[in-house]
């Protein structure tokens, strides 16, 4: 995993969030998405949000949709175990949501007790109602990213791309 | 003691075009029993998520002034809420708290704020503006007369009476009533 990595993902993610009109970055940090945050922080054009816990995040989103803006959610996939409820205000009023979830757990882990929540993921998303798209590849992500944005903000639904850790790297220790 | 419909009433009164989103459980019947208005948004569920809600409103919309009513059991889950908030200032959000130290909706157990934790300290600390405890009459009216006009965020937690009244109950289709609320501010209703 190499810094300059991380970096090109940021710059690359900033302005495709802008472009769909994206205003708002709520987040619970997590390493994969570092570059991003500290992209958005230096842009005029793009607030993030500190959270302290994920599903703070989910509520926030539709307060902002409720507004009239548009927000996506980053966060990493231990976060996902924290939003399982609150996920149920996108089913219940069908709110166009999308989170960014660096996965952890999942492909090249040396912590264990990361392993049970990114191993549960994919299908904690799904039970809520949540369209879950995998980007395994840098070349990916783009395409991916767009679409989930163009099918949310679109068509009403909740959309979470994971970032699998063999996008982002694996955390040295 | 305060009466939590009359607090809401006097609440309603003096609230002009104010959006006020309510918490699950009694808030939302409390808001609701006030007289239906699209610019209330009932919480059904998401216990914990209706300060950040409002947040979310607020910051979307910082010409208008937004209200979050809610319980103290639903407040206590989402107190990280009140961090967040801190952090981001919004000057046109009052998050208030119908404090009655129960969880009224699920058999009366008692809350935190029945024993020793102060909401209204952990909001100052958090870094409201204003964040205050109200027990009489006397304060109510004070602070509804001037919390909409002061530069936010404010917090209040308003000490209530132990009660149950009549349920009044809002519509329960959350796409209706995401879509009413936009149209206030008028927002395509998609």
């Amino acid at each position: 995993m190499s810094h300059q990595k991380k970096e090109d993902k940021g710059a690359m993610l900033l302005p495709l969030l802008k472009e769909h009109g994206v205003d708002f970055l709520p987040f619970v940090p997590d390493a994969g998405h570092a570059s991003l945050i500290e992209l958005a922080f230096d842009d005029p054009h793009i607030q993030p949000v500190v959270l302290t816990t994920e599903e703070e995040g989910v509520a926030l989103a539709c307060g902002h949709w409720l507004g009239g803006k548009k927000s996506a959610l980053l966060m990493q996939s231990s976060g996902v175990g924290n939003t399982v409820n609150m996920l149920s205000l996108i089913s219940s009023c069908n709110f166009p949501f999308v989170a960014l979830v660096t996965m952890r757990g999942n492909f090249g882990e040396f912590n264990s007790w990361q392993v049970p929540m990114g191993r549960a993921t994919p299908d904690v998303l799904k039970a809520m109602g949540i369209q879950v798209y995998v980007v395994e590849r840098d070349d990916e992500l783009p395409k991916v990213v767009d679409a989930a944005l163009y099918s949310a903000f679109s068509s009403d639904q909740g959309v979470a791309v994971l970032l699998s850790q063999n996008l982002i790297g694996r955390k040295e220790w | 003691m305060l009466k939590r419909r009359d607090v809401t009433a006097k609440l309603n009164d003096m609230r002009g075009e104010s959006r006020i989103i309510s918490g699950l459980g009694s808030s939302t019947y409390d808001l609701h029993s006030t007289g239906d208005t699209d610019h209330n948004f009932y919480l059904w569920g998401a216990m914990g998520g209706a300060a950040m809600v409002g947040l979310g409103v607020a910051m979307a919309q910082p010409d208008s002034n937004v209200i979050v009513l809610t319980g103290d059991g639903e407040m206590l889950m989402g107190i990280g809420s009140l961090a967040t908030i801190g952090v981001q200032k919004p000057a046109n959000l009052s998050v208030i708290v119908l404090d009655n130290g129960y969880f009224g909706e699920t058999g009366m157990q008692a809350s935190h704020t029945n024993s020793c934790v102060d909401l209204a300290k952990i909001a100052a600390a958090s870094g409201f503006k204003s964040a205050e405890t109200i027990k009489t009459e006397q304060e109510l009216e004070s602070f509804l007369q001037l919390f909409q006009d002061a530069s936010g965020p404010s917090f209040a937690a308003i000490k209530v009476e132990q009660e149950t009244p009549p349920r009044s109950l809002p519509i329960l289709d959350g796409v209706e009533l995401k879509n009413r609320f936009r149209r206030t501010f008028n927002l395509f209703p998609k």
